[in-house]
């Protein structure tokens, strides 16, 4: 060993390193190793500076950290001997990219190098220049290596002409520049200059217009010629690969020509007997020659129109797409997809050949064929292809069928002649690979299924058969499910039976049977079970017969986990005990879904927006166990979609998308279990009070109702349930949050706190009629004058009682109300007692305007409904 | 243009890398990551192409090693993998029938030859001779490079053994004068040649 030498030799590191077992060892020696290292950099050590550089770059390799080296580059690259710059450059290209800034600290070395007397030293700090240069650099240096293209040694001349390449990518302005020397170039004898000459002109071509002209002028019959002369030259060994001269000179100079040919008939004509001589005399046994052939291809289909070549360009495609060779296929498919656009009938000829191509068992060539097919689809076609497809659908890989069904999809939805063949086709997609279609599928599905009104029948049929098939594609359970809530009667009866159908007998309990296979499957997941839950409520008014068997179904989810389902099946539960009168209204058929609105929303980007789950939390039952809100939730149909309480679910676009709502982008998110508000202010929208704008995330909500007016949607049920006279006004009142609580009547300590607040202003009369009378007795918190609680004592002035009493109330945007559940939901006759319910309001204009609110009580008297409506404005004016 | 070259073992080593567009260090190490899974579990019959973050990549495999390189979708991929065979060929004459081996002893040589043949992505000489011409020239160019150091420290290292044995003997610079000056006069020599070089 050399007397001087410290640490372990590059050998010697590299066959430490590749002797550890493990990972850790490795560690351990590159540790030992770089702490050396840096230890000589701190030394300054200059002798063997060159060697630590290059172990650096075999740590580097092995991916740990080494920029503590980058220095080191730069001092090897200063430093004047060959052999320690070979190495610095190398390092510099390796340990560093182009942003980084240290690069910037190398610029003046590399000026320093490119003017070297050691023209091996001027190569080096040109091929460094080219890989890693700047904008900056490229820029400073460019002179130096405009200079160098007219250098005495081609092979500097060359690696200049690269260079110039990166420089004018960088740097585009400095394209004229390069203009002239790169013409000269092309006249050189030497294969490598000729090669980067043309290189240059294609991408100088690329970047600048002028630069394009400039060639087509001076240049085509030069390269022409070049062309004829190194395809006709004789056996050169030198540059022979597979029987053809030089095959990279041919490729580079066919690219060059497809660029200048172009959108310039002139220039085409030129080179159209040379390439119609290439295409018909290369080799095509060898991948030189074929290379060679498929950028001649290329260049054919690219340049102005002529006929005769483009024949002979789709015969080598087909001749390509024939071949046993993977990689042949592969570019002649991939060349195919270009042609497409010049020659669709040439290429529509293939169709045989690149649907086996689909097939194939290379994934590559698989995803190539099926974008091929997808550009191949036409009104004409596109029912051989689909069942084509649909059919490779169930033998290929499980990879490969996201894609797949992606592409059938879009096809179907794009060609489709017809519904009922829509219908057809994504039933068989989504019976084979229902788990790897996007939801934006089965919701179009929906939407296509609810406008086909004479299809319904036949749809739901065709649904339940492959449902009862199985019912493993949790989309298809999900399209089924819901067809089977909406129309479940039309799959009983035979409704609008088709010629083509064969008779189906489901009866009834047949299938409430097959939604309690979804709700009880355990594979199945949550928004299909909800989904399964909403179809049995609708059912239960379908069926009467079965809707003992439903409500036991429905009460056995309340003692799910989930608390989805569970709050679920409690809502419906009560309202399939309590509220038999309206519960037909509520699970009336939904309105037809606009198509226009969905696709709209599906083309823009959706801003996430609220989710149902920012309405369903109104939807809790209250302290008395109403039914409360579940109306409000039916109203918007959450059939489609139970959104699980996740704040943003692609099932709540969903839900916006059914009700064709638009959404201010605005609206934020709203929380998941929080906002009364969001509950009162869909009631204040029912009622019709309030324009000023809204001062919460709640607006969203009221903008859910209001616009599903313009939109046609479920309005009638709306109307309808706005006049109900049972609706529970206690459904603005609990948050989810609040809810659970609510549901154990645990809110009395809450309305002794108010109570202890004190009253500081007089009750008020707020209501009088002839047989009812309300009083509000008013508290404030201390130091929140905007919030006021008001105890609201409902008195009974008629001898009959009261039940199913409900209060509900209304106010302006300015205001927040929140109610709480009231103390009992039965009145009794002529004083004998009185219901209290406590309000709290919160004026957010609190000093400028003061209190307002419309009130609604329903209740039921000697088998009556009755509907008691009033505003009051003689509040306190200070509260 | 090429964007990077890879050369990564069958077990998944990388054996070298030259990025010509720029990937940042935390990039580079995730596109290996992701190549190597996509290319090794390729099986030895399917097309030499795989398609990757809308660029393409060419492989070969030559015994144990995948030569990668990754392109744009328009460029051609027949010729990369001539590209390729041509690398594989130059190192081939270079080492004298190439394996693994050499290419992890010498990666800086697989380096300085992969320079020879591209700059900033694009193939630079169609010539295996040429490019081996230039490399050789280079090597020998270092050759006499260590030559010449080594033949100095020989010198000076010969010259100091001289002198601490004349020490050892008890010819100090404080013994014997003549001594003295003769050892002086040859560390003089000595320094002369390495400013010389």
């Amino acid at each position: 060993m050399n007397p001087f030498s410290s640490g372990t030799r590059l050998r010697e590191m590299i066959r430490a390193i590749r002797a550890c077992k493990t990972a850790a060892e490795e560690r351990a020696v590159v540790r030992k190793e770089c702490a050396a290292i840096r230890a000589a950099i701190n030394e300054n050590d200059q002798d063997y500076r060159h060697r630590n550089l290059a172990k650096l770059m075999f740590i580097h390799m092995l991916g740990y950290p080494t920029h503590f080296g980058q220095m080191e580059c730069l001092k090897l690259i200063a430093s004047t001997g060959f052999p320690e710059k070979r190495i610095g450059y190398l390092g510099l290209m390796l340990l560093l990219d182009e942003r980084q800034e240290v690069l910037m600290l190398v610029t003046n070395s590399l000026k320093q190098d490119l003017n070297h007397s050691n023209q091996y030293i001027v190569g080096l700090a040109l091929c460094a220049l080219g890989n890693i240069s700047s904008a900056e650099m490229a820029r400073d240096l460019a002179p130096d290596v405009e200079r160098l293209l007219q250098f005495r040694d081609p092979n500097i001349r060359k690696k200049a002409a690269l260079c110039s390449i990166r420089i004018i990518k960088k740097v585009p302005d400095l394209a004229e520049n390069f203009m002239n020397p790169a013409s000269s170039l092309l006249k050189e004898k030497h294969h490598g200059v000729l090669i980067t000459g043309v290189q240059l002109c294609t991408d100088l071509c690329k970047v600048s217009s002028e630069a394009l002209e400039y060639f087509r002028e001076n240049c085509i019959e030069g390269l022409v010629k070049t062309l004829r002369d190194i395809a006709n030259s004789p056996y050169s060994p030198e540059y022979d690969i597979a029987g053809i001269t030089d095959p990279f000179l041919h490729i580079r100079l066919l690219k060059l020509l497809r660029i200048l040919g172009q959108g310039d008939a002139d220039a085409s004509d030129c080179m159209t007997d040379i390439l119609a001589q290439v295409a018909s005399r290369t080799e095509s046994n060898k991948n030189a020659g074929n290379a060679i052939l498929y950028e001649c291809v290329e260049t054919i289909m690219s340049i102005e129109d002529n006929g005769g070549l483009r024949v002979l360009a789709i015969n080598i495609l087909g001749r390509f797409l024939s071949n046993r060779d993977n990689n042949i296929r592969y570019v002649g498919l991939n060349m195919l997809m270009k042609a497409i656009m010049v020659d669709a009938k040439a290429v529509q000829r293939h169709r045989a050949t690149i649907l086996e191509c689909v097939k194939d068992s290379d994934a590559s060539i698989q995803k190539r064929a099926l974008e091929l097919v997808y550009l191949l689809v036409n009104e004409s076609n596109v029912k051989p292809l689909t069942k084509e497809l649909i059919e490779y659908l169930e033998v290929s890989d499980q990879e490969f069928k996201g894609d797949i069904t992606a592409k059938i999809c879009s096809l179907v939805e794009k060609f489709s002649p017809a519904k009922i063949w829509y219908i057809d086709q994504m039933l068989k997609v989504l019976s084979e690979a229902g788990n790897f279609v996007k939801d934006e599928v089965w919701h179009a599905l929906i939407i296509v299924i609810s406008n086909a009104s004479d299809l319904h029948g036949y749809t739901v049929r065709a649904l339940y058969r492959v449902f009862q098939a199985s019912t493993e594609q949790e989309s298809l359970v999900r399209v089924a499910v819901w067809c089977v809530g909406e129309y479940g009667d039309m799959l009983v009866n035979n409704v609008g039976m088709l010629d083509i159908e064969e008779p189906i007998t489901v009866t009834e309990s047949d299938a409430v049977d097959a939604m309690e296979v979804a709700i009880k499957c355990q594979r199945l997941g949550l928004t299909t079970k909800a989904m399964a839950l909403i179809a049995l409520f609708k059912l239960s008014s379908r069926f009467p017969s079965c809707s003992e068997r439903i409500k036991d179904i429905i009460v056995q989810n309340k003692r799910s986990l989930v608390l989805e389902l569970q709050q679920r099946s409690i809502e419906f539960s009560c309202i399939l005990q309590k509220h038999q009168n309206i519960r037909s209204a509520l699970v009336e058929r939904m309105p037809i879904l606009d198509e226009k609105t969905f696709s709209g929303r599906k083309a823009g980007s959706l801003p996430t927006a609220v989710s149902t789950s920012s309405i369903i939390p109104c939807n809790l039952p209250n302290g008395i166990g109403k039914p409360a809100a579940a109306p409000i939730g039916d109203l918007l149909d959450l059939s489609s979609d139970d959104a699980p309480p996740a704040p943003v679910s692609s099932g709540g676009d969903f839900l916006q998308d059914l009700l064709g709502v638009d959404l201010s982008p605005a609206s934020a998110p709203s929380g998941t279990s929080q906002s009364p508000k969001t509950g009162t202010d869909v009631l204040l929208d029912l009622l019709s009070i309030g324009t000023s704008p809204s001062v919460q995330s709640s607006s969203s909500a009221i903008d859910i109702l209001s616009s599903s007016h313009d939109n046609k949607a479920p309005v009638s049920n709306l109307n309808g349930l706005a006049s109900h006279s049972s609706l529970s006004a206690n459904a603005t009142s609990p948050a989810s949050s609040a809810g659970m609580m609510d549901l154990l009547d645990g809110t009395g300590a809450i309305t002794q706190k108010h109570e202890e607040n004190g009253p500081a202003y007089p009750s008020l009369v707020a209501y009088e009629s002839s047989t009812l009378r309300m009083t509000f007795n008013f508290s404030r918190q201390p130091g929140n004058p905007q919030t006021t609680f008001i105890q609201a004592t409902f008195t009974n002035l008629s001898p009959n009682v009261y039940n199913d009493f409900l209060f509900q109330a209304a106010v302006p945007k300015f205001l927040q109300l929140h109610l709480d559940p009231a103390s009992s939901n039965t009145l009794p006759a002529s004083g004998n007692g009185s219901i209290t319910q406590c309000l709290k309001v919160t004026n957010t204009q609190h000093g400028k305007k003061s209190l307002v609110m419309r009130i609604r009580i329903a209740y039921k008297t000697n088998d009556k409904d009755v509907l008691e409506e009033g505003q009051i404005n003689n509040f306190p004016r200070d509260l | 243009m090429i964007h990077f070259v890879l050369l990564i073992s069958r077990q998944g080593k990388v054996r070298l890398t030259k990025w010509y567009s720029p990937y940042s260090q935390k990039e580079r190490t995730k596109v290996i990551r992701e190549l190597s899974g996509l290319i090794l579990t390729r099986g030895p019959k399917l097309c030499n192409f795989v398609e990757w973050r809308g660029l393409r990549v060419v492989y070969k495999r030559y015994a144990s090693l995948y030569f990668c390189m990754c392109i744009d979708e328009d460029d051609n991929e027949l010729e990369i993998l001539e590209i390729i065979h041509h690398y594989v060929e130059v190192l081939d004459r270079y080492f004298g029938s190439v394996c693994e081996l050499d290419l992890i002893y010498n990666f800086h040589k697989a380096y300085f030859i992969l320079d020879e043949l591209l700059i900033a992505g694009e193939l630079q000489e169609p010539s295996k001779r040429t490019v081996a011409r230039l490399v050789a020239a280079q090597d020998s160019l270092v050759e006499t490079a260590k030559e010449q150091t080594s033949s100095i420290t020989n010198i000076i290292a010969q010259a100091a053994n001289f002198t601490i044995k004349m020490l050892h003997k008890g010819y100090g610079p404080w013994g014997s004068n003549a001594l003295h000056l003769e050892s002086l006069l040859l560390v003089d020599v000595c320094t002369r040649l390495v400013d010389q070089h």
